[in-house]
């Protein structure tokens, strides 16, 4: 048929052809958006300590992404926005104590990132095929390795370059070692020690402390879609529950006084909602069907009562969502999602 | 209204049904020359009953069915055969074909007007739907016949007719139930009498609400028959998200439409089983929604079957600039043509020009972050995540695991990708290289 035959270069490729807007980068850069709220309040408790190790993570995250992909050549994927979000969470789960030169722990948060990029995202095949959370192995490995660096934690002073914050105790650390009533004390009165934990006006991590703002970021998420309520509406349900069932303790004799727990206390501190929100959420290692969704964060939410009542550390959230990703690949086989009439069939 | 049927999954994109749903059908030229292939069907190719140089008229039988799986072609013009020899298809096989040089008289072999086509008996009128070739016209080009054709065991209780039209800028269906509502609601009426039927329903999506008014007007003295709008959500037409939004009932895994006593029929099917029953017309003519940004004047043309896709394209103008791709059929599941020398066939829903840089270029994808989007939306409830995985480091088999067999490839995993992954492409390659 030369007679009809054109001359045009036709590009030939399989269905679907036309494709939605959303990228894997677009994703990754608006989560680290939805982190900012929190960071900044971390920033404004505890001063530019904050701003330098978060910056911190950031920059040796990035170029740990970038060096390891360059000395095996594979594909640079800096852009993607990943690597500077774990980076951005790392920093936002370590004390804004490790900026300080006497003792030097500057070199602890350029080693939880390398390990988070390098060994725990790029051994495994880098995004999307590790098995747990990059920045909590980083901060986990940070833990065991620097105890005490890592569990010195400054008052929220407030001021920017807060020279002069004195160290203290965390309301977990609180209410671990005196228990609920000097927790109280320590902030005035019950309705005080909530309200000031909703702000984030108490010594933690630079970006958990802050519950108002976490919850801005994650209502941007859900929101956008990008979460779905699945896992934090089963973490925090779960945690909540354990938390009021086992929680409470006999002032007495000390002992464990059953329903007599303050869930509100264990929601509000720790790591728990930017655990549950921002970090349980991560799509690679949580499971991918929803049912499967709230199992993985039934298993948190209880992992980290388990921890925080009856651990040796007084917060759980970090260990109880790296024991979940353990389990995410199994829950995803054995939960697969409903086949389309599979349901009716069996019925019949 | 009551809420709106629909099926749970599914995605919504941009319909782009504008570009050419205000166009009227208009008969296409006629062209020089057709090429007819002899498998234009899921099933047995036909054999060819003519030979070279031999006149054929309009409507004449060249190729007879090569089983019970098959339909017969006819030729679409009056002319010369010129040649019987394989010609690449759509989807680029090759097919034996016959061509058949035009002669512009236009005379047809043999066409007959019966009026009481309504009381023939349901077997005469299944002999009329055989003799015109007819199949399934929303793209899949199953034989009619065939599913007309029910074993005993399988009692069929409803008749649907598919006007989803859920292909993004696709608009022949919608044009057909525009200005040909009754003759659609009398095919329907035809095939509810073939299968002894007294349920029959069309099934409109909401984003043609005219077309709905039109068809609920032409069906209005029909008590048995009724109009279903449609949640606007793609792959609302796929047969068995249609089944389920209507009547609620679902098609097991690996079973088919009539296993939940019921039989999915295209609009345009409808109207074909019409004009077969009344006046003995073959199936050799369609309608194609030639449409994208990248032609000229987007148009909905009544064109002849064997027409070459060259000849469509240059009767619409041409390409705006360069064509980057065409693609027989729609967005979703359409095959991107190598060449335009092929041609229409009874399956040919529309031709779709996207010009060069509306073209999303495939190569480079990213790995699966297991965002679980894709298994939100899968209307068969699968996890494409893993379809794709799975094949992309060669477990084929254990592809399997995840019902691999189950998808029919409507691309709703692979449009919502963000890591813009082939999953269709993934699937087809591990169904290819296994066995259900």
């Amino acid at each position: 048929m030369a007679d009809v035959k054109k001359e045009h270069e036709l590009i030939v490729t399989v269905s679907p052809h036309v494709r939605d807007e959303e990228t894997t980068s677009r994703i990754m850069w608006t989560v680290n958006l939805s982190l900012l709220p929190a960071f900044f309040m971390g920033f404004y408790f505890f001063g530019l300590k904050a701003l330098f190790i978060t910056a911190l993570c950031i920059i040796s995250s990035v170029l740990s992404e970038y060096f390891f992909q360059k000395a095996v050549k594979k594909k640079l994927t800096v852009n993607d926005g990943s690597a500077f979000l774990t980076g951005l969470l790392l920093g936002m789960n370590l004390p804004s104590s490790l900026w300080s030169f006497n003792p030097f722990t500057i070199h602890v948060p350029i080693i939880g990132s390398v390990i988070a990029v390098v060994i725990t995202k790029q051994f495994f095949g880098g995004l999307g095929y590790n098995i747990f959370n990059p920045a909590l192995i980083g901060r986990a490995f940070l833990l065991i390795s620097f105890p005490k660096a890592m569990t010195i934690w400054t008052e929220p002073t407030a001021a920017f370059l807060a020279l002069d914050a004195k160290t203290t105790a965390t309301p977990l650390g609180i209410l671990k070692e005196d228990g609920i009533a000097k927790l109280i004390e320590a902030f005035g009165d019950k309705l005080n020690l909530y309200a000031e934990l909703f702000n984030g006006h108490r010594a933690g991590s630079i970006g958990e402390t802050s519950v108002l703002a976490l919850l801005i970021g994650a209502g941007f998420l859900l929101y956008k879609r990008y979460i779905t309520w699945h896992i934090p509406v089963s973490f925090l349900g779960t945690a909540a529950a354990l938390a009021w069932i086992f929680g409470g303790k006999n002032p007495e004799t000390g002992k464990m006084l059953l329903f007599a727990g303050d869930p509100l206390i264990h929601l509000l501190s720790g790591g728990l909602m930017l655990g549950a929100f921002f970090m349980a959420t991560d799509y690679v290692t949580c499971p991918a069907v929803r049912k499967g969704q709230i199992v993985f964060g039934i298993g948190c939410g209880a992992l980290t009562m388990l921890i925080r009542i009856k651990g040796g550390y007084p917060e759980g959230v970090m260990f109880a969502i790296l024991l979940m990703n353990c389990f995410a690949p199994l829950i995803d086989r054995s939960m697969k999602s409903d086949v389309f009439g599979a349901v009716k069939e069996k019925k019949k | 209204m009551m809420a709106l049927a629909t099926f749970k999954g599914g995605i919504h994109p941009p319909d782009k049904k504008d570009l050419a749903k205000d166009k009227a059908i208009k008969e296409a030229k006629s062209p020089q020359r057709v090429v007819i292939p002899l498998s234009q069907h899921l099933g047995a190719p036909c054999k060819p009953i003519v030979s070279i140089g031999q006149e054929v008229k309009k409507g004449e039988v060249i190729g007879e069915p090569g089983g019970f799986v098959s339909a017969p072609v006819h030729s679409s013009v009056s002319g010369k055969v010129i040649a019987i020899a394989e010609f690449p298809n759509a989807m680029g096989r090759m097919v034996n074909s016959i061509v058949i040089e035009n002669d512009g008289k236009e005379e047809w072999a043999s066409l007959k007007d019966n009026p009481d086509y309504i009381k023939l008996s349901s077997d005469e009128l299944k002999e009329k739907v055989k003799a015109a070739g007819i199949v399934g016209m929303g793209g899949a080009a199953f034989p009619t016949l065939v599913k007309l054709s029910p074993p005993k065991e399988k009692p069929i209780d409803t008749v649907i007719l598919n006007g989803a039209e859920c292909e993004p800028y696709l608009t022949a269906d919608y044009r057909l139930m525009l200005e040909k509502s009754s003759d659609i609601v009398e095919g329907l009426k035809i095939l509810m009498r073939i299968l002894g039927v007294n349920k029959g329903f069309i099934g409109i999506e909401n984003n043609k609400p005219d077309a709905i008014e039109k068809m609920k007007d032409a069906a209005r003295n029909e008590p048995n028959i009724e109009v279903c709008g449609l949640e606007v959500k793609y792959p609302q037409g796929a047969e068995k998200m249609l089944i389920s939004a209507i009547t609620g009932r679902e098609v097991p895994p690996r079973a088919l439409p009539m296993d939940v006593r019921v039989v999915v029929q295209n609009v345009g099917t409808a109207l074909a089983v019409y004009e077969a029953a009344r006046y003995g017309k073959p199936l050799i003519e369609r309608v194609v929604t030639v449409t994208g940004e990248g032609i000229k004047t987007p148009a909905n043309l009544m064109v002849k079957i064997g027409t070459l896709i060259s000849d469509i394209v240059e009767e619409c103008g041409g390409f705006k600039d360069s064509a980057g791709k065409v693609v027989s059929g729609g967005p979703m599941m359409g095959f991107a043509l190598s060449t335009l020398d092929v041609p229409v066939t009874k399956g040919t829903s529309g031709i779709l020009v996207i010009p060069e840089e509306g073209v999303v270029h495939a190569e480079e994808y990213g790995p699966c972050i297991r965002c679980g989007r894709c298994i939100d939306i899968c209307p068969m409830g699968l996890m494409p995540s893993m379809l794709s995985i799975l094949p992309e480091k060669g477990h084929y088999e254990d592809a399997k695991e995840y019902n691999l067999f189950d998808c029919f490839e409507c691309g709703s995993c692979a449009f919502v990708c963000p890591s813009k992954r082939p999953i269709v492409q993934l699937i087809r390659l591990a169904k290819s290289l296994t066995k259900p």
